[in-house]
């Protein structure tokens, strides 16, 4: 099985610690992982902000990098639901204005191979428990993307369940949205930040060591108002939970 | 969405009608419905018995009987009340008000909306009952009168025919039909406007007892 | 004390002695000005307004978290919920689709059980129809159910211009009305009052409406409906003309439904000797049957209750039962415009639950009324850009705001009884209002000029390797110890981001120049030791 990582471009510049999480966790998991250097973003935030046609050369270039591989696994449940969701109607509107009639077709060779990684564990490859330690207490954020527009279920609860050591704590209004929402963070920043505000004071609530989720993006902006009022919680990507520390152990 | 003052005087309705049509240019197709939604109770329920939980549920009192016990329950419960002035619609069977000593308002010939606001209670039958919504239908069929009858007293008494009571909302869509005006009431009046919290008693009557009646009345 | 002057002016003329269509009353002025929306700015200014009314705040906060958990329990309890979802949105796909025709069918059998059909394109036309019927029934006041058709044209201000009071029945709509307020929900339009503001608004203004409240009015629920109960009684028993909404239309047979609470519904569509309903073209159902789908949607969306107390259906006039004379206009007034737009036009399957604005983080944070529209929330979000003729020409900054108003989080799809992918519809709007920007050179707005730059930026992925080394270089020079940027000033998107929250520097080493340095080569994982410490320590690493 070839499988590819799309890291995300936000990961690849500000977290690239979880990109390498996510190939250390595979490759100990026994599943070669590439990355093909062509990529870069999936679209997300231009479509979501209204700008459709600057999505067009990025899922032109997405299908292109990816096409060929039997999966493509991104630790970005956000960035999943925008390739799944939404490269079919981009490439609808591309073909529409003629610009390119054959992207519907490619875009629905690729879109159904991308996978989040809990998705990718749990349902391709097939395990929950990744031999992974971590001695913690842990809150989940269940990000809405991956809930609600990718469907991951439970997947990544199991998933950190079955991590040695670690204890997964309840968090008041789980389900809520943390008030990241791309664009939304710096066009509404007030209400991003009321949204957020609200969020911190459930993480803190929770009574957690660290705040995971599968989502960097959301963890951004909780971890950012974590962080400016001095909270003593961190913030990881599941994938780097996941994958345990660096030096190999 | 205030537009301006229509330019355009002529006729309003054969404008929207060509808006409407000239707005469907792409022809969407009409769906079919799929309707693999419940409309029978689920299996094995006593739908008697779930009317009245689902009706004191509501804050409404229930009250069960037999045939020869509806007019002793009709007249202790507007004894309790201090009922004095009655409302009684036509139609219904002597026999339920026999034990009551009220005095008896009838609508014919119509009374007036302030007669209506004296009186102390309303007796009503019913079309049907919805055991899964706890709902009473008046219809103005017989003994139910018209809908301010049952409306302007506070206090409505609605006597319930255990073979009146349907399952499910379809199984009382079919039943119906809306030749008639309907009044659906489920429970007192009520209101959620403050606070979002339910509050009986606006309105409506504030107070409803529904007497079911039954051959062997369940407890 | 000297009481501010609004207080000395009834809320309406006094309906025993009302002035002639047009009179000015003592002041000067025709009637108390009625609020608008008219003016709303923008909706992120809007919106930091109400995020700054602590009091706002803990009314919506408290408000929607117990209409939300009670939804949810109601909605628990039937298995066959999403076959309910499925149904209703296929029904109302049925009305749009088949509009025209189910019109025609229903403006037949309304007429044919004794009922008038009126037309109206627009706000204007429908307020001058209702007008006409109440003069000529010689009336100078109607009792009105809630209605937020009414709302949407603003038939209160139309008739009270005409020297016509207007008094709305339905609880929160009498505390809005009282309070000279705005509606903020649409089903709870007075949900961002508490039960102390409502007590002070019945205390302070109910005389001068009509019936005083009591002078130990307490703020108990029960005690407040029973002020209004008392309050509205005398109107009901005297009014002449009612003016009302409808949930449900039936093609079939004519039959309107109208579902309610409180009672003030029946008692406006009963005692009158005429009824008026004003309801939106889209309100239609083709089939009688089909209320067995919506009498189950409804009420547990809206209110969370297994069936609400009151519902009223009538077909026409019935002899000797209620109104003798009904009148039904059919509103178009926008929808026509929404439902010329595929994917837009979904919005018009909308039954004004309000489960997407219980639900809704932004709602439930800023309220109502910072949306500028009678519709606000989710729902207001898509419809009320559409009413406004988006799809036709550009829209104003207020209007343009509203599609922006959402974090996409889709708590609103997951609630909505009809399944309106609202996400997918402020996605689809966003578009339209980028595309409405002028044609031709002009001053780029920020988020453009910031977008534009990293789409050219990410259409390559030697841009992107060059932008991230630049990133990372500028990124310790403003950044702290530990990595992290703190506050920052900057032009927008700079300050949006960092008034209120701190970011990572962008990293030494990218993810794309680690791959390109040790990852694919699979053998080492470990990054340079400067980018370990620049991430902080791990738990793992902690004493």
């Amino acid at each position: 099985m070839r499988v590819a990582l799309f890291v995300a471009c936000y990961n690849d510049l500000l977290y690239p610690q979880v990109g390498r999480a996510v190939v250390r966790l595979l490759r100990r998991l026994g599943q070669p992982v590439e990355f093909p250097p062509g990529q870069t973003c999936c679209g997300q935030m231009h479509f979501n902000t209204g700008y459709r046609e600057a999505c067009v050369p990025l899922v032109q270039g997405f299908v292109r990098v990816f096409a060929g591989y039997d999966a493509v696994v991104t630790p970005s449940s956000s960035c999943a639901s925008m390739v799944r969701h939404y490269h079919a109607t981009v490439a609808r509107e591309a073909a529409d204005a003629g610009t390119d009639p054959s992207l519907p077709a490619r875009v629905a060779e690729v879109a159904p191979r991308v996978y989040e990684l809990s998705e990718f564990l749990v349902d391709v490859l097939g395990v929950t428990d990744v031999g992974a330690r971590f001695p913690h207490t842990v809150a989940f954020h269940p990000t809405c993307h991956s809930r609600r527009l990718l469907g991951v279920g439970d997947r990544p609860e199991r998933l950190l369940a079955a991590v040695d050591g670690l204890t997964l704590v309840d968090m008041p209004h789980a389900e809520t949205c943390c008030g990241f929402g791309g664009t939304f963070a710096v066009k509404n920043a007030d209400t991003s930040v009321a949204m957020g505000l609200d969020k911190v004071a459930d993480v803190l609530a929770s009574g957690a060591e660290v705040l995971t989720a599968s989502d960097t993006s959301c963890l951004m902006h909780i971890g950012g108002l974590l962080s400016r009022r001095g909270a003593p919680v961190r913030v990881m990507h599941m994938a780097e939970i996941l994958a345990g520390p660096e030096d190999g152990g | 969405m205030n537009g301006p003052v229509s330019r355009h005087p002529g006729d309003a309705r054969a404008e929207i009608l060509e808006r409407l049509r000239a707005a469907l240019a792409d022809r969407p197709p009409v769906p079919d419905v799929p309707r693999a939604y419940r409309r029978a109770p689920e299996h094995g329920v006593d739908v008697v018995a779930l009317f009245a939980s689902q009706v004191a549920d509501y804050r409404a009192t229930v009250h069960r009987t037999d045939p020869g016990g509806v007019a002793r329950v009709i007249s202790d419960v507007l004894e309790a009340r201090g009922a004095r002035r009655v409302v009684v619609p036509a139609g219904m069977p002597d026999a339920w008000l026999r034990d009551a000593r009220v005095e008896r308002l009838t609508d014919d010939p119509p009374l007036a909306s302030a007669t209506l606001d004296g009186a102390d209670a309303v007796v009503t039958g019913c079309a049907l009952a919805i055991a899964e919504t706890g709902t009473i239908v008046l219809d103005g069929g017989p003994g139910q009168g018209r809908r301010a009858l049952s409306l302007v007293p506070d206090v409505h008494l609605c006597v319930v025919e255990a073979g009146r009571i349907v399952g499910t909302v379809p199984e009382a869509i079919a039943a119906l039909r809306p030749v008639r005006p309907l009044t659906w009431i489920s429970g007192p009046s009520a209101t959620s406007d403050i606070e979002l919290n339910r509050v009986e008693g606006v309105h409506g009557p504030r107070t409803l007892h529904v007497v079911i009646v039954e051959e062997t009345p369940g407890a | 004390m000297t009481a501010p002057d609004r207080e000395l002016q009834p809320l309406a003329p006094q309906p025993l002695a009302p002035p002639e269509p047009g009179a000015r009353g003592r002041a000067g002025r025709p009637f108390e000005p009625i609020p608008t929306y008219a003016g709303t700015p923008p909706f992120p200014r809007a919106a930091r307004a109400a995020l700054a009314d602590t009091r706002l705040r803990a009314n919506l906060q408290r408000a929607t978290a117990t209409i939300r958990a009670k939804r949810a329990r109601a909605v628990a309890e039937r298995d066959d919920w999403e076959a309910l979802r499925l149904a209703g949105a296929a029904i109302k796909n049925e009305v749009l689709h088949d509009l025209p025709a189910l019109l025609v069918q229903l403006e037949r059998a309304v007429t044919d059980a004794g009922g008038t059909v009126h037309w109206a394109r627009d706000a204007a036309e429908a307020n001058a129809i209702v007008t006409r019927i109440v003069r000529e029934h010689g009336a100078t006041e109607v009792v009105k159910v809630k209605s937020m058709a009414t709302e949407e044209i603003e038939l209160n201000e139309a008739l009270a211009e005409a020297g016509i009071a207007a008094w709305e029945t339905d609880l929160a709509e009498l505390i809005v009305q009282l309070g000279h307020d705005l509606p903020s929900h649409i089903l709870v339009p007075a949900i961002h009052r508490n039960r102390a503001e409502i007590r002070e608004i019945f205390r302070r203004e109910m005389a001068l409406a009509g019936r005083p409240a009591p002078d130990d009015l307490s703020d108990e629920p029960r005690e407040l409906a029973e002020a209004a109960r008392l309050h509205l009684r005398e109107k009901f028993l005297r009014a002449r003309v009612a003016v009302s909404g409808a949930n449900f239309a039936i093609a079939e047979t004519g039959t309107i439904a109208v579902v309610e609470s409180e009672g003030n519904g029946r008692m406006c569509l009963t005692l009158p000797e005429v009824l008026i309903t004003v309801m939106g073209i889209e309100k239609l159902l083709p089939r009688w049957q089909d209320l067995e789908v919506f009498l189950q949607l409804l009420p547990r969306s809206a209110t969370a209750e297994r069936m609400n107390p009151y519902t009223s259906m009538w077909t026409g006039v019935t002899p000797g039962d209620g109104p003798q004379a009904f009148h039904l206009v059919l509103l178009d007034n926008g929808r026509s415009d929404v439902l010329s737009d595929p994917v837009g036009r979904q919005a018009l399957r909308c039954i004004r639950c309000s489960a997407c604005l219980n639900v809704c983080p932004v709602y439930e944070r800023v309220g109502g009324r910072a949306y500028g529209s009678v519709y606000p929330g989710p729902i207001g979000a898509i419809l009320t850009p559409q009413l406004r003729g988006i799809v036709r020409h550009p829209v104003d900054a207020q209007t343009a705001s509203l599609p922006y108003a959402s974090s996409l989080c889709g708590a609103c799809f997951e609630v909505c009884p009809v399944r309106i992918d609202i996400p997918g519809v402020l996605v689809h709007l966003r578009a339209q209002v980028v595309r409405q920007h002028p044609m031709g050179p002009h001053v780029p707005e920020p988020d453009e000029l910031v977008l534009g730059v990293a789409s050219w930026v990410m259409e390559r992925p030697r841009r992107l390797s060059i932008a991230e080394r630049a990133a990372g270089l500028a990124g310790r020079v403003v950044a702290r110890r530990g990595g992290r940027i703190g506050a920052l000033r900057g032009p927008w998107p700079v300050s949006a981001w960092f008034g209120e929250r701190d970011l990572p520097a962008p990293a030494r080493e990218s993810f794309r120049a680690w791959w390109r340095r040790v990852g694919r080569g699979g053998a080492g994982s470990t990054p340079s030791g400067q980018e370990r410490s620049r991430q902080g320590r791990a738990p793992e690493d902690a004493p």
